[in-house]
């Protein structure tokens, strides 16, 4: 093995002239983060939302949570990503659809992957919500109307506080899923950790640095977030019960 | 203050309640005893609309429960609950378990809301428990609690659903305690349980269900001296060799 | 407003089969593999030896702190340049598919191995000291008693993740395999009927990954009534 190894190479100027490649590195860094933050901020509003609808007694809204989410968890990320990126701009409104085509591209990109990353995660959020409220014992939603609230304000003060607190471990693994996920987005050409990871491959001739030090820095992300995460699940334990002092 | 009517209630086929009517009236302590599946659990929760039913109808102080346009809510903040399993919300302390509905159903204020509380706890010998978590506390403990929130709400009447089955026996007592004083203070009362003491000593009648049917409804004395019904005769025998 | 033109979806029929085929044969040796090497990891990770658990903590950690576009850019782009220098090669094998499909199967393995290592510890601790004190060693002990046990507890998950896998082979696109998605893509690509396709191969998706989880569902409920 002849493989000359050359960590220096990260302080080269790039390719381009005007930044580093460790300045790449970083570049995709913040996308991936940005990326997933927001992606993740409309999978759990949507998520929520759908979740608690799924537990409701009418029929009607129940039935179409369950579509929302059985047509977000059947269809692989990768074909939902090409189909916002590049069936949805064709099938809307003439005039939208030219307007959107001729703005930025990465503004393109990253709209189509927040918008797909975020529904895709809210499917699998609304499944854990619904777990959550459902394993909670029957008899509390009796106690919240028994007591005269009404059934809003049971889900509001009673299910979904208790809900909430269960679902936030299995909640984590969907956090450090969406971070994993967006890795899918570099194959619509947006630069992400993953996508500037394979440039530097190709520009630096130093593949296993390159793909190393990308691989760190998804190690890095998945233990800062347990860790983050870990702190938030023991401060909001309920004192008395599991997980709680 | 609670009237039943014919009420009946099945789940597809299965028949569990079939054409029940009592009544209680005010100042009244009932209780309601049978074996279990007899439909006991499923009639005293009609009776706030917790469960719904077929036919019949159920009139609490004048408000009939099974009318769609019946505010719910409001008949219920009326009537006091206490469940089996103590249903406290444990996320909530203590106080804030007590102050809830009086915050959210009754619109009264923090100050007065917490007051109440304290003074409830304080009535089922708990004031130093005010600020912990309902998992920090034993089961008979919860369960007074339990009964403090239900008082918080000044109801007019005070359902019970077998609110001693899922304590220890050491704990039993310390509940029975608190419901006795509350029945002597002329509480209307409804209660489904086994404990034939309680019955003996506070009750003023015992409804005996079988099957989903009131097969007995008698005075204490009545029952206790001579239950009618053959089914009734048989648990009475087995809960005293118990 | 858009017009759909579906008629270049019959004629590429036969080549679409032929990319399912490859979807269904990644799919099905990554279950293979990581069923077998899952178990293996699972029963690693909870032996006694700590220098084996710590390497099935290790693997099983990394391979799911990293995403799987990334391992299989690994596997496609880095790992067979290594074994080619390594065990010198000659230039015109490539060994870049066959790679990326055993980085696929290894990937997936680090998930099953945590499934089955939570169904190994769903049985009672009772059974295990029952099988000992019937005579039997450690292997027969997982073999015959706790392994058994295990596998029925976890077959749902097992199915549930299958369908996940099958929907993963689709990232092989990264790596140039023309797997289903990929041969869809360029039936696509090359009619200029990309909103066609892409929308066909959402469906095929759909129709086999939600058919499958209604008989996982099924299933369970024949078999866990609740």
């Amino acid at each position: 093995m002849n493989y000359q190894w050359n960590w220096g190479v990260f302080l080269q100027p790039s390719a381009t002239g005007d930044d580093t490649y460790l300045g790449w590195m970083l570049s995709g860094f913040k996308m991936t983060i940005t990326l997933s933050l927001s992606a993740w901020l409309i999978a759990l509003l949507l998520g929520a939302l759908v979740g608690v609808l799924r537990t409701v007694p009418n029929k009607l809204l129940a039935g179409i949570a369950t579509g929302y989410v059985e047509l977000f968890r059947n269809v692989p990320l990768l074909v939902q990503l090409f189909i916002w990126y590049f069936v949805l701009p064709e099938l809307l409104p003439a005039a939208i659809g030219t307007a959107y085509k001729q703005s930025n591209p990465v503004l393109q990109q990253f709209s189509a992957a927040m918008i797909c990353l975020g529904l895709f995660t809210s499917a699998r959020v609304a499944e854990q919500v619904r777990a959550g409220i459902n394993s909670l014992p029957k008899g509390q939603k009796n106690a919240g109307l028994a007591l005269g609230l009404t059934l809003a304000q049971t889900y509001r003060h009673v299910m979904l506080p208790m809900a909430f607190r269960l679902v936030v471990p299995p909640l984590t693994s969907e956090f450090l899923n969406i971070f994993k996920n967006s890795a899918v987005c570099s194959t619509i050409g947006l630069l992400e950790l993953a996508a500037q990871g394979r440039q530097l491959v190709d520009y630096t001739a130093q593949p296993f640095e390159s793909f190393i030090a990308v691989t760190v820095s998804y190690v890095i992300i998945n233990v800062t977030v347990m860790t983050l995460m870990h702190r938030f699940e023991r401060r909001i334990a309920v004192p008395g019960y599991i997980g709680g002092k | 203050m609670i009237k039943i009517a014919n009420v009946s209630k099945h789940y597809g086929a299965f028949q569990v309640l079939s054409e029940c009517s009592t009544s209680v009236s005010k100042g009244e302590v009932v209780v309601v005893c049978g074996p279990s599946g007899s439909g006991k659990s499923t009639l005293i929760k009609c009776v706030n609309g917790l469960e719904p039913f077929q036919s019949g109808e159920i009139i609490v102080n004048g408000t009939s429960v099974g009318d769609p346009k019946t505010n719910l809510p409001k008949l219920r903040a009326g009537v006091g609950m206490v469940f089996q399993n103590f249903e406290l919300f444990p996320h909530m302390s203590i106080t804030e378990n007590l102050a809830i509905a009086q915050l959210k159903v009754l619109g009264r204020s923090t100050e007065e809301a917490m007051d109440k509380g304290l003074k409830l706890l304080e009535r089922v010998g708990l004031k130093a428990q005010a600020d912990k978590f309902p998992g920090q506390l034993s089961g008979g403990q919860q369960q007074r609690v339990a009964i403090a929130r239900a008082l918080a709400m000044d109801p007019i009447c005070m359902l019970f659903d077998e609110p001693t089955s899922a304590l220890d026996p050491e704990m039993v007592n310390e509940v029975l305690d608190v419901m006795t004083e509350l029945a002597q203070e002329g509480m209307t009362m409804m209660c489904v349980t086994h404990e034939m003491g309680f019955a003996r000593r506070v009750a003023h009648r015992v409804i005996f269900m079988d099957q989903g049917r009131i097969v007995e409804d008698d005075d204490k004395e009545a029952f206790f001296a001579n239950p009618r019904a053959e089914r009734a005769q048989q648990f009475l025998a087995k809960i005293l060799h118990h | 407003m858009y017009e759909f033109d579906w008629s270049s979806i019959p004629g590429a029929l036969p080549f679409l089969w032929d990319g399912m085929k490859i979807t269904l044969e990644i799919t099905v040796q990554a279950i293979v593999i990581g069923i077998v090497w899952g178990t293996l990891l699972a029963m690693m990770r909870l032996s006694s030896i700590k220098p084996l658990s710590w390497f099935a903590a290790g693997y099983v950690n990394l391979f799911r702190a990293v995403p799987l576009v990334m391992v299989l850019l690994w596997f496609f782009l880095i790992v067979p340049k290594f074994i080619e220098t390594l065990f010198n090669f000659p230039p015109g094998a490539d060994l870049r598919l066959s790679s990326a499909m055993m980085g696929f199967a290894l990937f997936e393995s680090a998930y099953y191995s945590e499934i089955i290592r939570a169904g190994i510890q769903s049985v009672p601790k009772g059974q295990v000291a029952a099988a000992y004190a019937l005579g039997m060693n450690y292997r027969q002990a997982m073999r015959l008693v706790i392994l058994p046990q295990a596998f029925r507890n976890m077959i749902p998950l097992l199915l549930t993740q299958a369908i996940i896998l099958f929907q993963d082979t689709s990232l092989v696109y990264v790596s140039a395999l023309a797997d289903f998605f990929g041969a869809a893509y360029k039936v696509g690509d090359r009619d200029g009927r990309l909103v066609e396709l892409l929308l066909f191969a959402g469906a095929v998706y759909f129709v086999i990954c939600f058919s499958v989880s209604r008989l996982v569902k099924h299933f369970q409920n024949k078999y866990h009534p609740a």
